[in-house]
């Protein structure tokens, strides 16, 4: 058991009885320290769900081994639970019970935890705790679910999916108080589709794909494997002369061009050298040009890169969800 | 790791009370299940128990056919309190008959009264009565001497009436109902809405939350039962003759067995649709068959051992043999055996069939 660990996951395999059986996750292996936020970035269907859902202890792998604190699940099941708070995507709280009383049901299932009114407090629902769930917005409703994580002062949080579908301004509000877990010593799990979530939230990130864990590290790490941390993209009207491809590949400095009928994206170390001569390339073709942009690298570059595909593409993942 | 903000001292309720508190708050926020627990039985008693109710005094009602005879018969028969008769066309007479809206046609075939016909329906059982009645009054004015004599008693004490029979079958309708819906359903829709998944990542125990479920339930049927049954004393002069700890444990017993099978009938559903369809499955044979609105006991031989061991049947039997006939607890003994073997068996199964996660 090694102390500084909060979650320990090794050889972790879960495939659904069916014809075909569905191999959700496909042996994935992750070491989560303590006091970090950590992050399982992928699109839909790629095993994120099911991965937290062993963790929370909903699910039971099919084989591997995953601990939490140092306690093993399918062994210390209620010890894990007590120390551990858990929001799920799309839980469906009574709609004619107020926030308070939600609060305190959960708050009542646990040994140890936080009061009520702090949970609400944390959260930001004080205006609204006497308020039917009925009549909260959408982002109301998913703080108090991460209310509902962390009524019982959990050593562990997990949220899947914890922003989707919300507005910006409830996306940063919840950023906040997933900041604040994190400021306060506590280990955070959170899956998200989302690059810019992870991004800004996460110590570090595992992708996943397909079942599998296609890469891991801090999100500056990620973005840096890629070699060339900025883009340039392009897009023009009209069919692109035949020799411009070319001499895209050829303009020193440019790590990676990726090219089709109307858009260009060329990977490079350093736009201002670069730059000066592609303008004079694309003078010289005479492009009629809708737009040039220049860009940092992101997660979702990453993801393209090691997959060919895009992390909101919905049909082209391998591993879908199980049908329920 | 203790956390120096947290309050570990708080007053915490134990999770079944929780659970139980959470459910009535749920349901007493719902109009429409009030309306179904508490308001709807009543309006059955009521319109069951006036459709139903013991006239103060039976009105022979018929008719004459006209005829030659007919003169002969209603001088015979009079216009006494109880009878009330009209001389009527043949057709119309048939006409009555075969709308129901008569039970009896008198005809004399000879001009003098000495020949009679009875048209009735023989199959029905009013029908006979009366055609007896009628023609012992027409046989007696004609002349016949009664050897015997005879005298009439009312009898209608509270325990005998049909508002008697009926109160007891309406009540463990409602456990049933209570039991099927308020558990099953319950125990779906929270599953549907992933909560039952949510509540099993916390530390709860299952049996805490089971259990606040069916106290719960049990604690939405107390003032329905006790409406029910001073609602029938109020209007009707229902009574209880038996012990009412029997009456008491009697009910909680067909609570808890609705309760189970209601969690039965819920452990693996995954849809309304699907629990809803089980539970008319298992509630509509027992809503016939079991004695609610009229006795089992009409029912052709063969399917009585059947209908004895189907668990609405024990508890309707039992309440009404302590209601009316104040039972004691040795002669409701089998049927509290039946409801026992019904509660544990349908508990067993539903613990170990139960589906709290998905997979």
């Amino acid at each position: 058991m090694s102390e500084e660990l909060a979650i320990e996951v090794e050889g972790l395999v879960k495939t659904y009885a069916g014809r075909p059986p569905v191999e959700a996750v496909r042996g994935i292996d992750l070491r989560i320290r303590r006091g970090e936020c950590f992050g399982v970035l992928g699109p839909n269907g790629a095993g994120k769900t099911t991965t937290i859902e062993i963790l929370e202890g909903i699910l039971s792998a099919t084989s591997g081994q995953a601990k939490v604190l140092g306690w093993e699940w399918g062994k210390d099941d209620r010890k894990i639970r007590e120390l551990i708070g858990v929001s799920l995507q799309e839980t469906e709280l009574s709609d004619k019970l107020t926030v308070e009383e939600t609060l305190s049901l959960f708050r009542s299932f646990y040994r140890t935890g936080i009061t009520v009114a702090e949970a609400i407090a944390r959260v930001g629902l004080q205006d609204k705790a006497r308020t039917w769930i009925k009549k909260l917005s959408g982002g109301q409703k998913q703080r108090l679910a991460v209310a509902t994580a962390i009524v019982g002062d959990p050593q562990v949080i997990f949220l899947d999916e914890p922003t989707t579908g919300l507005d910006p301004v409830s996306r940063r509000q919840l950023w906040d108080i997933i900041q604040g877990f994190t400021n306060s010593g506590r280990t955070v799990l959170l899956t998200t589709h989302y690059m810019d979530e992870a991004e800004r939230l996460c110590d570090r990130i595992a992708i996943i794909d397909a079942g599998k864990v296609i890469a891991e590290g801090t999100p500056h790490e990620l973005i840096r494997t890629l070699g060339a941390e900025h883009r340039i993209e392009l897009t023009w009207d009209g069919l692109a002369p035949p020799e411009l491809a070319g001499r895209l590949r050829d303009l020193p400095g440019s790590v990676n061009v990726m090219l089709d009928m109307h858009h260009a994206t060329l990977h490079v170390d350093h736009p201002h050298l670069v730059l000066p001569q592609l303008m004079s390339i694309l003078g010289e073709s005479k492009i009629p040009l809708t737009n040039l942009a220049t860009r940092h690298a992101t997660l979702e570059d990453v993801f393209v890169t090691l997959t060919g595909r895009h992390l909101d593409d919905h049909q082209a993942s391998g591993a879908g969800k199980p049908g329920r | 790791m203790s956390e120096p903000t947290a309050d570990r001292r708080e007053f915490r309720l134990h999770p079944m009370l929780a659970v139980t508190i959470t459910r009535l708050r749920e349901f007493t926020r719902q109009p429409e299940a009030i309306f179904w627990v508490y308001v709807f039985p009543l309006l059955m008693i009521l319109v069951l128990g006036s459709a139903f109710r013991t006239q103060p005094r039976q009105q022979l009602a018929f008719d004459l056919v006209e005829s030659s005879g007919s003169p002969q018969l209603a001088q015979w028969l009079g216009h006494e309190g109880e009878l009330s008769w009209k001389i009527l066309p043949e057709s119309e007479c048939r006409q009555r008959l075969r709308t129901g809206k008569s039970q009896l046609a008198v005809k004399a075939l000879a001009p003098d009264g000495a020949e009679i016909e009875y048209w009735f329906d023989p199959s029905h059982p009013d029908a006979n009565a009366l055609r007896n009645a009628i023609d012992g009054k027409l046989q007696r004015a004609a002349g016949r001497r009664d050897p015997l004599r005879v005298s009439d008693r009312p009898f209608q004490e509270s325990g005998g009436r049909y508002i008697d029979f009926l109160v007891p079958g309406l009540i463990g309708m409602g456990l049933m109902g209570g039991g099927l819906w308020g558990v099953g359903f319950a125990i779906v829709d929270l599953r549907i809405r992933k909560l039952l998944k949510r509540f099993i990542a916390t530390p709860m125990r299952r049996s805490d939350f089971l259990a606040g479920i069916m106290i719960s339930r049990m604690l939405f049927m107390v003032p329905e039962i006790m409406l029910m049954f001073a609602f029938s004393w109020l209007l009707f002069g229902v009574r209880i003759h038996g012990s009412w700890w029997l009456l008491t444990g009697l009910i909680i017993l067909g609570a808890v067995q609705f309760s189970g099978i209601g969690l039965l009938v819920a452990s693996r559903c995954k849809t309304l649709e699907a629990a809803s369809g089980l539970m008319n499955l298992v509630m509509l044979p027992m809503w016939t068959l079991c004695g609610i609105f009229f006795s089992w006991q009409r029912f052709p031989e063969a399917i009585h051992p059947l209908i004895r061991w189907l668990p609405l049947t024990p508890l309707i039997d039992s309440l009404r043999s302590v209601v009316n006939e104040g039972a004691g607890i040795v002669e409701v003994l089998p049927q509290i055996g039946i409801m026992a073997a019904w509660a544990i068996v349908s508990f067993a199964i539903a613990l170990r069939i139960f589906r709290w996660r998905e997979d």
